[in-house]
């Protein structure tokens, strides 16, 4: 059952502000299983939206490519084009900007269906989108239909956005942050609507998210990816990632990390790096881009070397001298 | 001994909207004790902000504060100062309250900073404007306490003691905010939402910092805050607002370990941690109220797994559950019970 959906293969993303090249996503290497759960974790300017949109074909890659189900999404034809564009869908970080204003829930999820002919007739469009209203727990059905996205909460909204992303039967969906801007009481429902669709729809997901805990509560048994300017630096099984983290710059994110448990979270042991600074994406550091700011630093292998993505005894793969060195 | 900086009574604020009042605050009642830190949590629209602004009479000109009061008193040399009633502040009188007794920190850094001031004109003029160090002669002394300021949130002063806000980081721009706001030693700091937006080792140092300078300056916090991590990080007394009131208010272990409000259970058991099971994981359903056309009764019940006709038809009351642990709920003592608590 296990068939590679996606593959990223040296994906290499830049791109030219005034004139100076910036190195956004930097060979990446990644394959997704069909309906297989994967949550990109990592701070601002890590790159992780630029892969989503890449991996989503909003973005093309710099260099390297991305093949949909074993052909590269860039040289498709068009019938191939169509079903990856259908099978690819994505769901965007604010739901108040990501649905028109000016049409109603029924109209937003009635356009897909009808230019792509999966209804015929408006009762068939009707009856379907009642069902997509369904799905994502909009219920009744009939209350949203008439009612416009400024009438609805953050939640019924994004909501609104996965049934549409639905309405065309996709194989994958990419969630930028779809969670962040919900109210925290309603997050859980949110994901659990995800999962839902997973398992009962084979759908797979990629959630792009900075929040571990979220992470590794949404992913459970899929996968997580942490990167760090541009570069994935450890990836494997959730739970094995966020409880036994390999990578440091891993360790000291989880270490960083405050909890809701007044306990737990003072009493948290805690990881110091060598240097608060985020380093300039116009000048990024030779060899292992962490270096500069990592607790272990272990001098000039890590200054003169990229640490390539390797699997280990460890299970994640980790892309650091120091663990690989442990470990052989 | 209970030494309040704050005592905010039965303070009520409504704004006006085409389609109605909408309150935003109804009859919250709380202390912030001398040197402590208090945390307000809620969702958005639960009037959490509403509160800080009306504290700093910054409310738009749509608000109106129905009632209530605020009693503010500063402490020095183990004395109490005279008291303020901080609502009816006018003129003078309020401009020395702010800042010099009481200063806010805004939630968005970039938009609290004036983008075409430098760092050194926003202490230079905040000084000028409540008449700190503000003479010719002084400009040398005023400089040297903001680079120690600065240097106090960990920033290195020289570097951006002439920078402007667009060449700072979101979490540079937050550390300077705090320590304009610490300028004229303020003994009350209003936080609202410090660490929303900004990546989690930024957040760390933000929270690293304020916890250092709480310790060395001694002053008290109010936090306003839909992250209930960093409740759990930087309060010793949480109190949970739902709907323009506080619904339960403790001790930040009370609250975490303890909770008896149904929505304060909900909100905990809504929000993963590092270590919690993925079955123990639930949103709290149905969405916040409209706060035009509240719910009869109790606020959350529609929402509450509890509600029964009680609920329905009256608000209860905060009552004291133990020394200091108030909850508004008629189901309380079997709360726990019911929505199956995990006891830690």
């Amino acid at each position: 059952m296990s068939e590679t959906l996606l593959a990223l293969e040296h994906v290499n993303r830049t791109f030219t502000v005034k004139g100076q090249t910036i190195k956004a996503v930097d060979d990446i290497n990644l394959n997704i299983q069909a309906g297989e759960v994967l949550c990109l974790v990592g701070e601002s300017g890590c790159g992780k939206t630029t892969t989503g949109k890449m991996i989503a074909g909003l973005l093309p890659t710099s260099y390297g490519s991305i093949l949909y189900r074993g052909k590269d999404i860039a040289t498709l034809t068009n019938k191939d084009r169509k079903e990856y564009r259908l099978g690819v869908q994505m769901v965007h970080q604010d739901p108040y900007a990501s649905l028109n204003p000016i049409q109603t829930i029924y109209q937003t999820l009635a356009a897909p269906l009808q230019h792509h002919r999966f209804t015929r007739g408006e009762a068939d469009t009707k009856r379907r989108v009642c069902d997509l209203l369904q799905i994502v727990d909009l219920t009744p059905p009939d209350d949203f239909l008439d009612k416009y996205p400024h009438q609805l909460s953050g939640g019924q909204r994004q909501r609104v956005s996965v049934a549409r992303a639905l309405t065309v039967h996709p194989k994958f969906i990419v969630a930028d942050e779809a969670v962040s801007m919900v109210d925290v009481s309603i997050r859980i429902s949110l994901l659990k609507m995800f999962t839902r669709l997973k398992d009962e729809m084979g759908v797979g997901v990629l959630l792009i998210t900075h929040d571990l805990a979220l992470a590794k509560y949404f992913a459970w048994d899929g996968r997580i990816g942490v990167m760090y300017l541009g570069r994935i630096v450890e990836i494997g099984q959730a739970r094995e990632v966020v409880d036994h983290p390999q990578h440091p710059y891993t360790q000291v994110l989880l270490s960083a990390i405050p909890e809701a448990d007044p306990d737990a979270t003072r009493t948290k042991k805690r990881i110091e790096l060598r240097s608060m600074d985020m380093p300039s994406l116009l000048q990024l550091p030779t060899g292992c881009t962490f270096h500069p700011r990592c607790p272990v630093f272990a001098g000039e292998v890590c200054e003169r070397v990229v640490p390539p993505l390797k699997k280990g005894d460890w299970g994640s793969d980790v892309a650091c001298h120091l663990v690989q060195s442990h470990e052989s | 001994m209970s030494e309040p900086v704050l005592s905010v009574r039965d303070l009520s604020i409504v704004y006006k909207a085409r389609r109605g009042q909408v309150q935003a605050v109804r009859n919250i009642s709380f202390d912030v004790e001398r040197g402590e830190a208090v945390a307000l949590i809620g969702e958005s629209g639960s009037g959490k902000t509403t509160v800080g602004l009306g504290l700093m009479h910054l409310l738009p000109g749509t608000a109106k504060v129905l009632g209530g009061n605020a009693t503010y008193r500063r402490h020095s040399n183990g004395s109490a100062g005279p008291e303020i009633e901080v609502l009816s502040l006018k003129g003078d009188n309020l401009r020395q309250f702010r800042w010099h007794e009481c200063a806010m920190v805004f939630q968005s850094a970039l938009n609290a900073l004036n983008p075409v001031l430098r760092v050194s004109e926003h202490f230079i003029d905040t000084a000028k404007a409540h008449g700190y160090l503000s003479g010719y002669r002084q400009t040398a002394a005023l400089k040297q306490r903001s680079l120690q300021l600065l240097s106090m949130v960990r920033l290195d002063g020289e570097r951006v003691w002439l920078s402007f806000p667009h060449e700072l980081s979101g979490g540079m721009r937050q550390r300077v905010l705090i320590a304009l706001a610490l300028l004229l030693e303020p003994q009350l700091l209003i936080l609202d939402e410090p660490t929303t937006a900004l990546d989690i080792l930024t957040q760390r140092n933000i929270m690293d910092v304020l916890k250092e300078l709480r310790q060395r300056l001694g002053f008290a916090m109010l936090f306003i805050s839909h992250d209930l991590a960093l409740a759990a990080e930087l309060a010793d007394r949480v109190a949970t607002v739902y709907a323009g009131r506080i619904i339960e208010i403790g001790d930040v272990r009370t609250i975490f370990r303890n909770p008896h409000h149904p929505y304060t259970i909900g909100l905990i058991k809504a929000v993963p941690t590092l270590r919690s099971e993925r079955a123990a994981l639930i949103s709290v359903p149905g969405s916040p109220p409209d706060l035009i056309e509240l719910p009869t009764g109790c606020k959350f019940h529609p929402r509450c797994p509890l509600s029964d006709e009680r609920c329905r038809r009256e608000d209860p009351e905060l009552t004291e559950l133990e020394s200091g642990h108030k909850v508004a709920c008629w189901h309380w003592p079997e709360a726990r019970e019911v929505l199956k608590v995990y006891q830690a």
